[in-house]
């Protein structure tokens, strides 16, 4: 039986097939009518209420907590500190167990006296109320012996050092391809810039949230925010010392995400202790401020980018080096040379990190994580050179396209850039640009256009599904995956739709629950492919199920066919040869008096993948052909801004973003996820920054009032289009994914677009208008 | 400033937690939270929403007229709207992003304006016809701005939608909704992190066209 070619061929838009179409989100009825239940809506027979009490200093030891004004409080059930709180079979507070509990902070707070950032959680108070916890963590008071902490690695007192690796050891400290000083030194044109990055915070809307049941002395539910139910389960229960299924983890909806659900933070577990030491349910709720200390951050960052290249504009060579704020136990970066290290064809490239260990939380990974900051330093200084040479930055950027993969020189599995680029400049009018800087005006605004370049790789990922099909015609899809808002429960409702040749609202697909198959976290714009295969290929299994039974069913038109002679065609099995020759799986179950069929599939994601087609495209002289792909998306944003020389506000006024990212399953939701990382990202180029006091190393505007997102007044019409792409290397269902590559490019399209306006460069992020007065003004 | 100690304060002083019954009273925890808003010229204010409740400390019954239906509930005076929705109605449609008016994730229709509900008292709102989420569609029949979010994906998350929805619906009965940048500008103050901004400004654009 034919497996992944046919699905292509038989289905998508205009075959009679769902996938692709704009449907309506499956799930909006529950979001519009506020039925859709988030991890703090379960209403839960004697539900109390955590609030974390928090550090007011950044560095330091706890000299004594005086928790009895707040034990006398009404309604007050327990109050944890670390002289109290139950001790846990392992913690990440050494590298072993924070390896196994797949932890991103190599520290837990409440297992010591010790204080290492502001705002890490001191104590847990359990009340009856959310006011009396709130109330009664108010009248806890903590005596600290205060110390100096330090701010950033910009602190003197910093200690900088060169890691081996970075990214929790995911990435190495050092990177080097060809002779890059060498040839720097030896070319034409030689470019250094230092861009600079401020602190960035996800602030998802939903708060981060925890409600802990314990059903048994040995088993408890949590409802988590969290984008991966499983990495949730398996962080809890190994905290806990207890066997992985005596933790169910449920994410039936999640408010958001970006990174900062991704993995298990403090508060997760800290809550579950609580409500196995109150004998009672717990929920406790992240407050807004609590969010800038509580999971993860976008680290601040200086990355340095040398270029050099031919006077016609041909890079030579790249060095890039970042330093960056760390915590005081882990080595984390986000990975910024990655995507430098493949966007143009360069001979020569060279990356190092540096880390300065600081009295802060550790940093984790954020939409787009090394992409977005990378791409802005490697986008700016690629128009530098454009501009410097007198060459279109359009232009420059086809000058260097890469036909294959730099870094690895393997060749790409699909890649529709150009197309991207000159699908974005018609639509932009890119062609009306005057190719100098600062000379456009309309009124009192400065005027100008600024592109940039997208890429985001397809990430390694496995995940299962299971799929039961009723002889009524509906069925029931089920796999452990999570929908941040993204659309996996509408995709994965077509999928199986097509995949099983029935109408989506005969599907129920649920999702978010580890009692279900184990699907990956969604992150790293993995849950879109590697769900869908999952799904496609459990509906296969079905269907081979299901063909074993026809030909060996002698009222079957297709009794004693070969099996590999029989195909599905929207949910019919028929002869490959004659398909008027078959019949409907309800026939073929109903005759054989059985309900219902299960089938179960692993969907792979990324270089692993091997599928029947691709190796059926290979060159059969080279075997390996199939996995030896570079795998990636690519895009382009245009984008056009005003900036007011008198009050050096910016505003964005047009943007065209164009990618090719494989099979898009929903044109409608895949739109929507690229106007929101494009949004995502003009916050991050235009407003959005954290403070951090360096003396005190605090954070002094930790709230949606002062930490500027872009509201809706900020934001213009956007378009958005996708290049078709059929990708057969990736996976199953040639998804790409399309979370974070839409805000991949995004600040350097700005950047380039204020540049083209003002004649100025604004290296530093978020280009706030002081910084564009301070531009004019030279 | 009021002069009445803050609610911290109060609750300090030794010997000051008793029992249920006779906690600080409802002016003191006024006092801390709503400070301007007790000052003397709303003053016949509260002593209208005192009205409603025959005591005003501790746990007190009040009643709150939500989606048409008069609902009872227990709560101390200090209770948000918001969390007597969320937790002692179980209305959880309505969010909470902030819990400082910052976001507007909490917006709910109190006699037909748009209030954040986070920055209101429960009792303070007795009387006052309050409308939310679950009080627009009429059983399976979507209101025409939640059929306009569903059909333009004015949401990802789904987090901030209630409120969007809710402010969407007083920002076209308001006639702010008249062109796409005073709908923008009128809808600012709902924030959304999904980014479904040029969305919710087609679902708002819609309903008003036809209003």
């Amino acid at each position: 039986m034919d497996t992944e070619p046919t699905f292509f061929e038989t289905n998508g838009p205009g075959t009679g097939g769902v996938v692709g179409l704009p449907l309506d989100r499956v799930d909006g009825f529950a979001k519009v009518t506020g039925q859709a239940k988030y991890s703090a809506e379960y209403r839960l027979p004697g539900l109390t209420y955590g609030v974390l009490k928090t550090s007011a200093i950044a560095k330091g030891k706890i000299l004594s907590i005086d928790t009895a004004a707040a034990a006398k409080e009404p309604g007050v059930l327990a109050v944890l500190t670390h002289l109290n709180m139950p001790k846990l079979a392992k913690t990440p507070n050494d590298a072993e167990g924070k390896k196994a509990i797949g932890a991103p902070m190599g520290f837990l707070p409440l297992t010591s006296d010790q204080i290492h950032y502001a705002g890490q959680p001191v104590a847990l108070i359990v009340a009856d109320t959310f006011e009396r916890a709130t109330h009664a963590a108010s009248l806890v008071r903590v005596q600290y012996a205060e110390e100096k902490p330090i701010g950033s690695f910009l602190d003197p007192k910093a200690q900088v050092f060169d890691p081996e690796k970075v990214q929790d050891g995911k990435t190495p400290g050092h990177t080097r391809r060809g002779n890059p000083q060498d040839a720097l030194a030896a070319s034409a044109v030689q470019l250094t810039a230092t861009y600079v990055h401020a602190i960035n915070h996800h602030n998802p809307m939903e708060p981060g949230a925890t409600t802990a049941v314990w059903e048994a002395p040995d088993r408890v539910t949590v409802y988590e925010s969290t984008q991966g139910v499983t990495r949730t389960q398996k962080s809890v229960a190994t905290m806990l010392g207890l066997p992985q299924e005596q933790v169910r983890v449920i994410t039936k909806y999640l408010g958001g995400g970006f990174g900062c659900k991704g993995a298990s933070w403090p508060h997760t577990i800290l809550t579950v202790q609580a409500a196995k030491a109150v004998g009672r349910p717990v929920k406790l709720s992240l407050t807004r401020p609590q969010m800038f200390t509580s999971m993860g951050h976008r680290e601040d960052q200086t990355q340095t980018l040398k270029l050099g290249a031919t006077k016609e504009g041909k890079l030579t060579a790249l060095i890039h080096e970042k330093t960056s704020t760390t915590s005081p136990w882990d080595n984390y970066a986000e990975p910024n040379s990655k995507i430098i290290n493949l966007l143009y064809e360069c001979p020569n490239f060279e990356s190092s990190y540096q880390l300065g260990r600081a009295n802060v939380m550790t940093s984790t990974f954020m939409r787009a994580p090394g992409e977005a900051p990378g791409s802005f330093a490697i986008e700016c200084s690629m128009d530098d050179l454009a501009y410097q040479l007198g060459i279109d930055p359009l232009q420059i950027r086809l000058l260097n396209y890469a036909e294959k993969d730099p870094s690895n020189g393997k060749p790409w599995s699909s890649k529709s850039l150009k197309q991207c680029y000159a699908r974005g400049a018609e639509l932009f009018g890119w062609s009306k640009r005057n190719p100098k800087a600062g000379v456009t005006r309309e009124g009192r605004y400065l005027v100008g256009m600024g592109m940039a370049t997208a890429s985001y790789p397809v990430h390694n990922s496995q995940g299962t599904a299971r799929v039961r099909l009723y002889a009524d015609g509906h069925a029931v899809v089920q796999t452990g995956a999570t929908d941040l808002g993204t659309g996996t429960y509408t995709v994965m409702t077509q999928v199986a739709a097509d995949a099983l040749g029935i109408a989506p609202d005969k599907v129920r697909f649920e999702l978010g629950d580890t009692k279900l198959p184990t699907a990956p976290n969604s992150g790293g714009s993995v849950a879109a492919g590697t769900v869908s295969s999952s799904i496609y290929m459990a509906a296969q299994d079905v269907w081979q199920k299901l063909t074993k039974l026809a030909i060996q069913d002698k009222k079957s038109p297709l009794f004693k066919a070969k099996a590999t002679d029989v195909v599905v065609e929207k949910g019919r099995l028929v002869l490959k040869a004659n398909k008027a020759k078959g019949e409907d799986f309800a026939a073929l179950m109903k005759r054989a008096e059985i309900t219902d069929m299960e089938g179960s599939g692993a969907g792979k994601y990324g270089s692993g993948y091997e599928a029947a087609q691709a190796a059926a495209n290979a060159d059969p002289t080279k075997k390996d052909e199939a996995g030896e792909h570079s795998m990636h998306s690519f895009g382009a944003h245009f984008c056009e801004v005003k900036v007011d020389a008198e009050l050096g506000t910016v505003r964005v006024t047009r943007w065209v973003s164009i990618h090719g990212a494989g099979r898009i399953l929903n044109a409608k939701t895949a739109r929507s996820q690229i106007i929101g990382g494009s949004i995502f990202g003009i916050g991050s180029a235009l407003m959005e920054e954290t403070f951090r006091d360096p003396n005190l190393a605090r954070y002094t505007n930790a709230s949606l009032g002062e930490y500027h997102i872009p509201v809706n007044a900020d934001i213009p019409e956007m378009t958005v289009e996708f290049i078709d792409e059929h990708d057969p290397y990736i996976n199953a269902m040639g998804v790409k994914g399309i979370g974070e590559i839409s805000m991949v490019g995004v600040a350097a399209a700005v950047a380039n677009a204020v540049f083209h306006a003002t004649g100025k460069r604004i290296r530093s992020l978020p280009i706030t208008p002081d910084k564009v007065m301070n531009s004019l003004a030279v | 400033m009021s002069q009445e100690p803050s609610a911290d304060s109060a609750a300090t002083t030794p010997g000051a937690a008793p029992t249920d019954g006779s906690r600080r009273s409802f002016m003191k925890q006024a006092g801390g939270i709503l400070g301007l808003a007790l000052a003397p010229p709303l003053i016949g204010q509260a002593e209208r929403f005192t009205a409603f409740s025959k005591t005003v400390e501790g746990v007190t019954e009040m009643t709150l007229k939500v989606n048409g239906t008069a609902r009872a509930l227990r709560a101390e005076p200090r209770v948000t709207l918001l969390d007597a929705l969320r937790e002692n109605l179980d209305l959880t449609g309505t969010k909470k992003g902030c819990d400082h008016g910052q976001c507007g994730a909490c917006t709910v229709l109190v006699d037909g304006r748009r209030v954040n509900s986070c920055l209101t008292l429960a009792v303070m709102n007795q009387g006052k016809e309050i409308t939310t989420i679950e009080g627009l569609a009429k059983g399976e029949e979507l209101h025409p701005m939640q059929a306009a979010f569903v059909k333009h994906d004015g949401f990802q998350c789904g987090y901030c939608t209630p409120g969007q929805i809710m402010s969407g619906v007083a920002c076209v009965r308001e006639g702010h909704a008249t062109t796409d940048d005073q709908t923008r500008e009128w809808m600012s103050g709902n924030l959304c992190r999904c980014g479904a901004y040029p969305n919710i400004v087609a679902a708002v654009r819609e309903v008003a066209g036809k209003s």
